[in-house]
C-alpha cells in the first residue's frame, strides 16, 4: 500500500491515532493552528463526520441496532464519503489534509469486534496510506483515567458494550479499550507509526510532533498563494 | 392425568416437504458471531433487470409455497431499517461516489441478512430474495470497481440454496418498462456512466453491459439462467421444478 506521496500527489495526509483519552486531538489541534499561522493549506477531517452517513450512524448507535459486521460497514461509507469527495480532490490541489483517526481506528475496533481482520483491510484498500501517522502512546490506565474521571455518561458503542465484555460500562470500556490498545501496538511497526509518548506534557508532545514535521515535510510548498491584487 | 404427548408426524403427507437442515457456508470471511451449521429453511434468490418478471415470479412462487405448508419471508435491496431512507436520500440527489454508495449499499445488505434472513432461516422459513449481492456487484463492476475488492466485501454473504437469473434481451426490457411506466429509470439507463446522452440508447448499452457481466459473474457463483422471454406461466413452471428439487434436496 502506497503513501500520497508515494502515488505522486501534491498534497500530504498526516494522521493520528490513539485511544480515547489519550490527547491525540488537542495535539492535531495545535498542530493545525501551527500550519495555519503560518499561513498554509490545510484542511482537518474527523472521523465519522461525512454529513450523509452522520443520520444513519446515529440513528444506528443510539438504536442499538448496529453489529460488528454494520457497524464496521457504516463507518467504511463514512470514511469513503469523506475520502472521495474531500480528501483526494484537496490532496490534489496540494492540500495538508490532518485526519483524527485514519484506517487503523477501523482496524483496530472492527478486528475487537470480531470481524476478520483481512476482511476489514480489505474493505479499506481503496485508501491510500497516510504520509506520516502519530501514534499518541498512553498508558492505559492514562487514557482510562482522562475519560473516566468526570464519569461521564459512556454510550453503548464506545464502551463496547455490545461485545458483552461486563454489564458495568465502566468495567466495559476499560476492557474494550485494553483490546484495542493492544491492536494499535500490533500494527505500530507495519505501518510505521510515530509513537509519541503521551504521557508528557502537552507541550512537550507538540514540540516533537511540530519537530518530525518540519524535518519530513518541506512546507513552503504547501504555502497559501498570495492573491494578486486586481488591477 | 398424564400429560398429553405431542403429536408428532407419523407419515408425511403427501405434497407436504419437510425440508432438511443443511450446513451453510459464506461466500468468503463471514460475519462474526452466526453459526451457519443450523439454519433449517431454504434461501431462494432471484435477479434480474428491472422488467424481467422478477416481482410478478415471486409473488407467485409465494402463493405457491404457503399453498405447500412452507413460511416465506421477502427481502430485497434498499429495505434495511438502519439505512434504507438514507440510502434513498442519497440517490435521489445523486451526490455519493462509487466507493461510498456502494459501502452504503453492502450495510443495508448486512443490515438485512443479519437481521431478516438468518433469523428466518434459523426458524424454518423460506426466503425469497428479489435480488442478491450480485445485482449489487454487477453495477459497482459495471462502473469499474474492482472485481476483488468486491468479492472481499461480499464475503459476508451466505450462499442462497439456488440463485436464478431471468435473462431478458435490453430491447424486450424497453418495452416492458415503457408498457408499464412510459418512462426509464435514470439508474437502470446507467445515466451516470455517460454512455450515451440519449436515454432510450443509454439504457439498451447499460442493460446489455450489465447482462454480460451476469454471465460473467455466473461462472464462479453457479447460478441458473433462465429465459425470461417466456409466459410468466412457463417460467414459474420451471421455477417450481427447480425449487420443488431444492426443497427435497
Amino acid at each position: 500500500m502506497k503513501t500520497f506521496a508515494e502515488l505522486g500527489f501534491p498534497g500530504r495526509l498526516i494522521a493520528v491515532e490513539g485511544l480515547d483519552g489519550s490527547g491525540k486531538s488537542t495535539q492535531i489541534y495545535l498542530l493545525k493552528r501551527w500550519l495555519e499561522l503560518q499561513g498554509l493549506k490545510v484542511f482537518f477531517s474527523e472521523w465519522n463526520s461525512s454529513e450523509l452517513v452522520k443520520n444513519a450512524t446515529s440513528k444506528g448507535k443510539k438504536r442499538e441496532l448496529l453489529s460488528p459486521t454494520t457497524f464496521s460497514l457504516i463507518h467504511a461509507t463514512d470514511f469513503a464519503d469523506r475520502y472521495e469527495r474531500q480528501l483526494v480532490p484537496l490532496l490534489r490541489g496540494g492540500y495538508i489534509v490532518l485526519c483524527d483517526r485514519y484506517i487503523f481506528t477501523a482496524f483496530a475496533r472492527d478486528t475487537v469486534r470480531g470481524c476478520p481482520s483481512e476482511w476489514v483491510r480489505g474493505i479499506y484498500d481503496f485508501a491510500a496510506m497516510p504520509d506520516l501517522v502519530f501514534f499518541f502512546k498512553a498508558p492505559l490506565e492514562t487514557s482510562l483515567q482522562r475519560i473516566l474521571d468526570g464519569r461521564p455518561q459512556l454510550k453503548y458503542f464506545e464502551a463496547g458494550m455490545d461485545l458483552r465484555l461486563s454489564s458495568d460500562p465502566y468495567e466495559s470500556f476499560r476492557i474494550f479499550q485494553g483490546r484495542i490498545l493492544e491492536q494499535y501496538l500490533a500494527m505500530s511497526t507495519d505501518f510505521k507509526f510515530l509513537v509519541i509518548d503521551a504521557s508528557q506534557p502537552i507541550e512537550a508532545q507538540q514540540n516533537i510532533v511540530r519537530d518530525l514535521i518540519a524535518s519530513k515535510l518541506d512546507l513552503n510548498k504547501y504555502m497559501k498563494l498570495k492573491h494578486s491584487k486586481k488591477p | 392425568m398424564k400429560p398429553q404427548r405431542p403429536i408428532s408426524l407419523r407419515k408425511p403427507r403427501p405434497g407436504i416437504v419437510v425440508p432438511r437442515a443443511k450446513p451453510r457456508r459464506f461466500y468468503g470471511l463471514g460475519v462474526p458471531g452466526v453459526d451457519v451449521t443450523k439454519l433449517a429453511g431454504k434461501l431462494i434468490v432471484i435477479e434480474g433487470a428491472d422488467g424481467s418478471g422478477r416481482s410478478t415470479q415471486i409473488a407467485r412462487l409465494v402463493a405457491w409455497l404457503e399453498g405447500s405448508g412452507h413460511a416465506t419471508v421477502q427481502v430485497g435491496l434498499k429495505r434495511s431499517t438502519l439505512v434504507s431512507e438514507e440510502l434513498d436520500q442519497a440517490q435521489q440527489g445523486n451526490i455519493l461516489s462509487h466507493t461510498t454508495l456502494s459501502l452504503f449499499y453492502a450495510t443495508d445488505f448486512a443490515d438485512q441478512m443479519e437481521n431478516i434472513i438468518l433469523p428466518a432461516l434459523r426458524a424454518g422459513f423460506m426466503v425469497l430474495a428479489d435480488r442478491y449481492i450480485y445485482t449489487l456487484m454487477v453495477r459497482d463492476m459495471v462502473r469499474g470497481m474492482d472485481a476483488a475488492w468486491l468479492r472481499n466485501l461480499y464475503g459476508i454473504a451466505l450462499a442462497p440454496d439456488v440463485v436464478f437469473y431471468l435473462n431478458v434481451r435490453p430491447e424486450e426490457l424497453v418495452e416492458r418498462t415503457f408498457a408499464k411506466k412510459q418512462a426509464l429509470d435514470y439508474w437502470e439507463s446507467g445515466m451516470d456512466l455517460g454512455l450515451s446522452r440519449d436515454m432510450f440508447d443509454s439504457f439498451l448499452q447499460y442493460q446489455a453491459l450489465v447482462a454480460a457481466k451476469f454471465k460473467e459473474l455466473q461462472r464462479s457463483y453457479g447460478f441458473t439462467i433462465l429465459d425470461g422471454h417466456c409466459s410468466a406461466d412457463e417460467l414459474n413452471v420451471e421455477l417450481r421444478r427447480r425449487i420443488e428439487s431444492v426443497l427435497t434436496g
